[in-house]
C-alpha cells in the first residue's frame, strides 16, 4: 500500500502553521494536494520538518501554497528549500492550449479558410497536372531519360500482383449477379436472359469499376503513402538537388502503370465476372458452362468492350493522379500521410463513380447504349 | 472542512490511484546489466555485455556508429527484448517480468529520444501530462496543468511553449520539450539518446548545461549515449566503451586514457577530442569521488 503524505492543522498564538507529513512526491500528493486547495483559512507557516522524501511536485505543492497563503516554510531539509526555490523560479502562467476563437467566429473563419483552401486546392491541382503534362513533353523529347525500370516495377505492383485479389473479387460478384438477376428474372420466365444481364454489365460497368475502386485502395493509397513518406524524409528534395526531377521520376511511371493497367486488369475483372456467372449458372439454373459461354458472344455487342477499354485507362489516370497529387502535398508531419491518403483514396473512388455516370450518359446519347 | 467530507475526499482520491507504484530505490546501482547478448538475424550486436551504472552519476556511452548503443539503451528500458543475460533496473529484472511490475518500473525512469518522440497531435504541455494521466490518474487536474508548465520552464523553453505543437517547435525545442516529457514523472533514472546531436554549439552547450544542473537539483542518475565529445568531457561523471560487442571499458577519461584499447585511444586522441579537452580545461581531472 501506498504511504499518502498528509497535514495537520496547529494554532497556537493566533498563528495558523500547517504541519506536513510524510514525503512529498508525485506518487503521494494526490490527498493533501486537493485538501490544501479547498483550504481558505489564513496560515501564516508552513512546517515541513516532519516531511521525508521530496521531489518537484511535493515541493510545487508547498511552494504555490505558501505563496497563496503568504505562509513561511519552515523546517525545510536542504533538498527541500533547494526544490521550492527551483520551482519557484521556474512558475509560469502560460495558457497550456493554443487559445480558441468562441464557437460563433470560428463557424465563419472555418467557413472562409476552407473556400480559399478548395480556391487554393483547385490552383495547386491545376500546377501538378501542367508539371505532370510538362514532365510528359519533356520525356517525349528525351526518350531516354524516361525510366523504363521503374515503370516496369509499377506494372508489377499495381497490375500483377493485384490480379488475384480482383479476380476472386469480380469471380464472386459475377456469381452474385447471376444468381440475384436470376432471382428476379424467372418471375417472368426469362432467365436465359440472365447471360444477357450478366454478360453486359461485368463488361460495360462492374468490371471497370470495381477494378478502378481495389485499385484506388491498392495502388493510390500506396501512390500517396509512398511519395508523402518520402517529402517527408527530404528524399523528393534530395532528388531535385540532383538534378532529378520528382515528377519525371516518381510521378510519370505511377500514372503510366495505372494508365496502362487499368484496362487489362478491367478486362480481366469482367472475365472473372463472366465466368463466376457461368459458374452459378450452371449449378443453380441448368445453363451448361459452356453454353452460357458462347451465348455471351451472341448477345453482348462489342461497343460494350469499346466502352470499358475507353473508361478503363481514365479512371486510371483519376486514381494515379489523386494519389500522387495528394501525396506531394504532405509537409509538417507524419499525420498528414495518413490525412492525404485517406484524401486521396476517397477523391479517387468519388470521382471514379461521378465520370462513370458521365460516360453512361455519353454512350447512351452516341447510340452504344 | 470536517472530517466527513476528508474521509470522502481520500476514498475518492484512493479509488482512482493505480495500486503498482514503487517506492523509491536505495541500492547502489540502478542499472545492472550482466552478459548481455543482443542480435538481429546472423548479426550479433552485443555478446556477454556487463554494466552497472551508479546511482546519481552522469554516465556517458560512447562507441562507434552500429556498435549498438541504442540497442542497449532500448534493451535496458525493455523496447528490445535480448536473446539472452540478465538486466537489472532498480535491482528488478526487466526481462519477462510481470506487466505489473514493469510499469511500477516504467514510472520512474524518463526517456529522451533522439528526435525529442514527442506525440505530434498534442501541445507540448499536454505530451508532458500524458505520462501524469497515466500513472497518477488522482491528481488533481489543476496540479496537473501547473506541473506542465513548470517543468517547460525547467527545461528551458520560453512559457509560450507550452501551448505549442510539436510541428512549430525547432529542433533543440523539440529536444528540450522531450527532456520535460521524461522528467514529468520526477523520474530518478534518465536515458539520453545522443541529446545534443543536430544542436548547434550553442545550444549543445546550453543542452549540456541544463542536464548537468537538473542531475544535480533533481539527484537523477543519467544514462547518456553521445558522440559529442564536449558533452563527454563537461559533465560525464564516467563513460562507458562500446566496442567489439561488448564494454570494454569504463571509467572517468583520465582513466580511459590510461587503457591501451586502439579505439578508446583513437578516440580520446583525435584532434576533435583534444580541442575538446582544451576547451573542458580542467574539468576533465575532477577525481571520480566527487558523485553526488
Amino acid at each position: 500500500m501506498r504511504e499518502w503524505a498528509d497535514f495537520t492543522v496547529q494554532e497556537a498564538g493566533g498563528r495558523t502553521t500547517i504541519v506536513l507529513q510524510g514525503p512529498l512526491l508525485v506518487s503521494t500528493i494526490g490527498v493533501i494536494d486537493r485538501k490544501l486547495r479547498d483550504l481558505t483559512e489564513p496560515v501564516q507557516f508552513v512546517d515541513l520538518s516532519n516531511t521525508g522524501e521530496i521531489d518537484t511536485v511535493g515541493a510545487w505543492t508547498v511552494c504555490r501554497f505558501a505563496d497563496e497563503h503568504r505562509a513561511r516554510i519552515t523546517g525545510g531539509s536542504e533538498q527541500a528549500l533547494k526544490l521550492i526555490e527551483t520551482v519557484r523560479e521556474n512558475a509560469s502562467t502560460a495558457p497550456i492550449e493554443p487559445e480558441r476563437q468562441p464557437t460563433f467566429e470560428r463557424m465563419f473563419t472555418d467557413t472562409g479558410e476552407k473556400v480559399v483552401n478548395f480556391g487554393n486546392g483547385v490552383i495547386r491541382f491545376l500546377g501538378f497536372l501542367g508539371e505532370v503534362l510538362a514532365a510528359m513533353g519533356r520525356l517525349i523529347l528525351n526518350p531516354r531519360r524516361f525510366r523504363m525500370k521503374s515503370l516496369v516495377r509499377q506494372f508489377e505492383l499495381v497490375g500483377v500482383t493485384a490480379l488475384p485479389i480482383i479476380g476472386l473479387m469480380s469471380f464472386l460478384i459475377g456469381i452474385v449477379v447471376a444468381q440475384q438477376g436470376a432471382a428476379q428474372l424467372r418471375q417472368f420466365g426469362a432467365e436465359i436472359y440472365t447471360i444477357n444481364l450478366t454478360g453486359r454489365l461485368s463488361l460495360r460497368e462492374l468490371g471497370v469499376l470495381m477494378t478502378a475502386i481495389m485499385v484506388a485502395g491498392r495502388s493510390g493509397s500506396a501512390f500517396a503513402a509512398q511519395l508523402g513518406t518520402m517529402k517527408l524524409t527530404e528524399e523528393i528534395d534530395a532528388m531535385r538537388t540532383i538534378g532529378v526531377s520528382p515528377t519525371e521520376a516518381l510521378v510519370i511511371p505511377r500514372i503510366l502503370a495505372a494508365v496502362l493497367m487499368m484496362p487489362l486488369l478491367g478486362f480481366f475483372a469482367a472475365v472473372a465476372a463472366i465466368i463466376g456467372g457461368a459458374f452459378i449458372a450452371d449449378l443453380t439454373l441448368g445453363i451448361p458452362f459452356l453454353t452460357f459461354l458462347s451465348r455471351i458472344q451472341e448477345v453482348v455487342p462489342i461497343h460494350d468492350l469499346w466502352v470499358a477499354l475507353i473508361k478503363a485507362p481514365v479512371f486510371g489516370l483519376i486514381v494515379a493522379l489523386a494519389g500522387c497529387y495528394q501525396g506531394m502535398q504532405v509537409k509538417g508531419d507524419s499525420e498528414q500521410v495518413g490525412l492525404r491518403t485517406t484524401k486521396a483514396v476517397v477523391q479517387a473512388i468519388f470521382m471514379v463513380i461521378v465520370l462513370d455516370a458521365f460516360f453512361a450518359v455519353f454512350f447512351d446519347k452516341v447510340g452504344w447504349a | 472542512m470536517s472530517d466527513e467530507d476528508d474521509e470522502i475526499l481520500r476514498e475518492e482520491v484512493l479509488d482512482e490511484a493505480r495500486d503498482d507504484v514503487a517506492a523509491a530505490f536505495d541500492g547502489e546501482f540502478p542499472i545492472e546489466i550482466e552478459g548481455l547478448r543482443n542480435s538481429f538475424g546472423e548479426q550479433v550486436i552485443h555478446e556477454d555485455l556487463s554494466l552497472q551504472v551508479r546511482r546519481g552519476e552522469i554516465l556517458g556511452v560512447v562507441g562507434g556508429s552500429g556498435s549498438g548503443k541504442s540497442v542497449l539503451m532500448r534493451s535496458i528500458i525493455g523496447l528490445q527484448i535480448p536473446d539472452g543475460g540478465e538486466v537489472r533496473v532498480f535491482g528488478k529484472n526487466t526481462i519477462g517480468a510481470e506487466p505489473d511490475e514493469q510499469s511500477a518500473v516504467r514510472s520512474r525512469w524518463g526517456v529522451l529520444f533522439q528526435g525529442g518522440a514527442l506525440f505530434s497531435t498534442l501541445t507540448v504541455a499536454e505530451n508532458i501530462e500524458v505520462p501524469l494521466k497515466q500513472f497518477y490518474p488522482e491528481l488533481d487536474e489543476e496540479l496537473r496543468h501547473e506541473i506542465a508548465r513548470y517543468k517547460v520552464m525547467m527545461s528551458g523553453l520560453p512559457e509560450e511553449a507550452a501551448a505549442k505543437y510539436p510541428s512549430e517547435l525547432s529542433g533543440g525545442m523539440k529536444k528540450r520539450a522531450g527532456l520535460a516529457r521524461a522528467l514529468a514523472l520526477d523520474p530518478e533514472l534518465l536515458f539520453l539518446d545522443e541529446p545534443t546531436a543536430g544542436l548547434d554549439p550553442i545550444g549543445a552547450a546550453a543542452f549540456d548545461e541544463l542536464t548537468r544542473n537538473l542531475q544535480n537539483t533533481l539527484g537523477l542518475t543519467v544514462f547518456l549515449i553521445t558522440h559529442d565529445l564536449d558533452t563527454l568531457y563537461a559533465i560525464c561523471d564516467r563513460v562507458a566503451v562500446i566496442a567489439d560487442k561488448k564494454v570494454i571499458a569504463v571509467g572517468t577519461i583520465p582513466e580511459l586514457l590510461k587503457t591501451d584499447h586502439e579505439w578508446i585511444q583513437e578516440y580520446f586522441n583525435g584532434p576533435r577530442s583534444r580541442a575538446a579537452r582544451e576547451t573542458a580545461g580542467k574539468s576533465v581531472d575532477k577525481p571520480a569521488s566527487t558523485k553526488a
